[in-house]
C-alpha cells in the first residue's frame, strides 16, 4: 500500500481543521483542547499536535492530509509534519489581516523544510470582510507565480479546487 | 552560587538588569557562537567591554570614531606600538590631537556598540567573575545601565520582527520586474548599496551577509526595506537542481517520473470524483 500525504498549514484559526474534515472520509483524528489562553479565545478549541484526515484512492493508493497546530507555541510539529509531503496548502483567513504576516512567515518556513509546491488558500471568502485576493497577494507579498486561490473550508467544491490546484502544480514539476 | 548560564535560559537583557540593580563589581564573560566577549561593572556601570576578535586598542577605538584619520592611526601602531592605552591617550592629549572628552566618547561609544552586539546573541555561556576588574593599562568608563537596557529591549523587539518576516536567510533576491523604476534615482544608504550590488539569484541572502561582514540583523532590516519598497522578491537560490522539486522525490520514493506522474493522476481523479 502507497501512502502519500500533504500537508494543510497556516496562523491560528485559520480553518485548517474544517478543510480536512471537509473531504476527510474518516472522521478527522484531531488533538484539540479548550483554548486557555485569553487573547486567542476566538474559538473553543485548538489543535495542539496535528489533524489527520485520509482519502483512499484505490485498493494501493492512500492520500493522508495532515494539518498543523495553528498556536506558534507548537511549532516544534511542524518539521515533523512536513518530512516527505508530497505539497503544502497554506490557509490563511482572509478576514484577519492581522495574521497575514504570521502566514507569510509560516509559508517561509515549509519551503525552507521542503521544498515541495505549494498553493495559497485565502480562506472564508463567502464572509463580508473578506479581503480581495488582489489585495491579499501584495500584502502577504506573494510572487505573481504562486497560485493564490479563494477558498471556504466548509465547502466540499471550493476544498476539491484548492486540492486539485496543488496536485496540478505537482503534476507540473515532474 | 556562581552566576553562570546559558543565554537561552538568561538573556543579556536580564543579565545587564541583574549586574545593575545588584550593583555588581567584576567581568562578565560571554561566549558567543563564533567569538567571546568580556564585560566590566564597577558598582552596577559599565567600564569596559571587548569582544576577543576586534582591535580593543585606543588608537584603533579612534580611529573607528573617525577622532583620528587612518594615516595617524598607521603612525600610532608603529611607532606607539609598545604604549598601552593610558600613556597613549596621554600623549595625544598632550600633543593637542585629542581631548579628554574625545577619547571618552569614543570608548562609551565602542563598549555601548559592543553590548549592542550582544543582543543578537541567543546561544552562549556566560559566567560573571566578581574578581575580575578592568585591564590596570585600559582606560575605564562610568556609564548607566539604564538606558543601554532600554536600547537594547527595543533592538530585541526589532529583532523578532524581522525574523518573522524574514525567517529564512538561504532564500534569494532578485529585482522585481516594475517597469519605471531605476535604482539610480532611489535614495540608498551605503549598506545598502552594498546589498544591492550582490542581488543576483544565485546569492543567497546569508552569502551576501557574509560578504558584506554584515550582522543577520542587519541585513534582514536592508532586505526588509527593500521588500517593502517593492525593489526585490526572494526567490529560490539558483544553481540548484529544481528542475524537479526534490522534496517531490522524497515524497514518491523509488518511482520514475512516470510513476509518479500515474500516482498523481491517480490522486486528481479521484479528488475530482468526490
Amino acid at each position: 500500500m502507497q501512502t502519500v500525504k500533504m500537508v494543510v498549514t497556516g496562523p491560528f484559526n485559520s480553518g485548517k481543521t474544517e478543510f480536512i474534515q471537509t473531504v476527510s472520509e474518516i472522521d478527522v483524528v484531531s488533538t484539540e483542547r479548550k483554548i486557555t489562553s485569553e487573547a486567542e479565545k476566538i474559538k473553543e478549541s485548538t489543535t495542539v499536535a496535528m489533524d489527520f484526515g485520509r482519502i483512499t484512492v484505490d485498493d494501493e493508493l492512500v492520500l493522508y492530509l495532515f494539518g498543523t497546530p495553528g498556536q506558534k507555541r507548537f511549532d516544534f510539529m511542524w518539521e515533523i509534519l512536513s518530512e516527505g509531503m508530497l505539497g503544502f496548502i497554506v490557509m490563511v483567513d482572509s478576514t484577519r489581516p492581522e495574521t497575514f504576516k504570521e502566514a507569510r512567515a509560516i509559508l517561509e518556513t515549509f519551503r525552507a523544510y521542503a521544498p515541495t509546491p505549494y498553493v495559497v488558500a485565502a480562506n472564508k471568502q463567502d464572509l463580508e470582510d473578506a479581503w480581495d485576493l488582489d489585495d491579499m497577494r501584495i500584502a502577504l507579498r506573494l510572487d505573481p507565480d504562486v497560485k493564490l486561490l479563494p477558498a471556504i473550508s466548509v465547502d466540499r467544491e471550493s476544498v476539491k479546487t484548492v486540492l486539485l490546484e496543488l496536485l496540478t502544480s505537482i503534476l507540473e514539476e515532474l | 552560587m556562581a552566576l553562570k548560564g546559558n543565554l537561552r535560559d538568561f538573556t543579556i537583557t536580564q543579565l545587564l538588569n541583574l549586574v545593575n540593580l545588584a550593583q555588581k563589581t567584576g567581568s562578565l564573560v560571554i561566549e558567543g557562537p563564533s567569538e567571546v566577549a568580556t564585560i566590566t561593572f564597577r558598582e552596577g556601570k559599565l567600564a569596559y567591554a571587548r569582544l576577543n576578535s576586534e582591535d580593543g586598542g585606543l588608537g584603533a577605538i579612534l580611529h573607528k570614531s573617525n577622532v583620528i584619520s587612518a594615516a595617524q592611526y598607521g603612525t600610532l601602531k608603529t611607532r606607539a606600538a609598545t604604549m598601552n592605552d593610558k600613556e597613549l591617550g596621554l600623549l595625544l592629549i598632550n600633543s593637542g590631537y585629542v581631548t579628554q572628552d574625545d577619547i571618552l566618547a569614543s570608548l562609551q561609544s565602542h563598549f555601548v556598540d559592543i553590548i549592542q552586539k550582544l543582543f543578537s546573541w541567543v546561544e552562549g555561556m556566560f559566567h560573571f567573575d566578581g574578581d575580575s576588574n578592568v585591564p590596570a593599562d585600559k582606560i575605564p568608563v562610568r556609564l548607566d545601565l539604564e538606558n543601554i537596557i532600554i536600547e537594547g529591549s527595543r533592538r530585541m523587539r526589532e529583532w523578532e520582527q524581522l525574523k518573522d518576516e524574514l525567517p529564512n536567510l538561504d532564500l534569494a533576491l532578485k529585482f522585481t520586474d516594475r517597469p519605471g523604476v531605476n535604482l539610480k534615482n532611489i535614495n540608498l544608504s551605503v549598506e545598502e548599496w552594498k546589498v544591492v550590488s550582490f542581488i543576483n539569484p544565485k546569492n543567497s541572502i546569508a552569502q551576501i551577509a557574509k560578504a558584506n561582514k554584515m550582522s543577520e540583523l542587519d541585513v534582514r532590516r536592508i532586505v526588509y526595506g527593500l521588500l517593502q519598497a517593492g525593489l526585490v522578491e526572494l526567490v529560490r537560490v539558483q544553481g540548484l537542481d529544481h528542475s524537479s522539486l526534490p522534496g517531490i522525490d522524497k515524497a514518491m520514493p523509488g518511482k520514475s517520473k512516470e510513476e509518479q506522474k500515474n500516482l498523481v493522476n491517480r490522486l486528481i481523479g479521484r479528488i475530482r470524483s468526490l
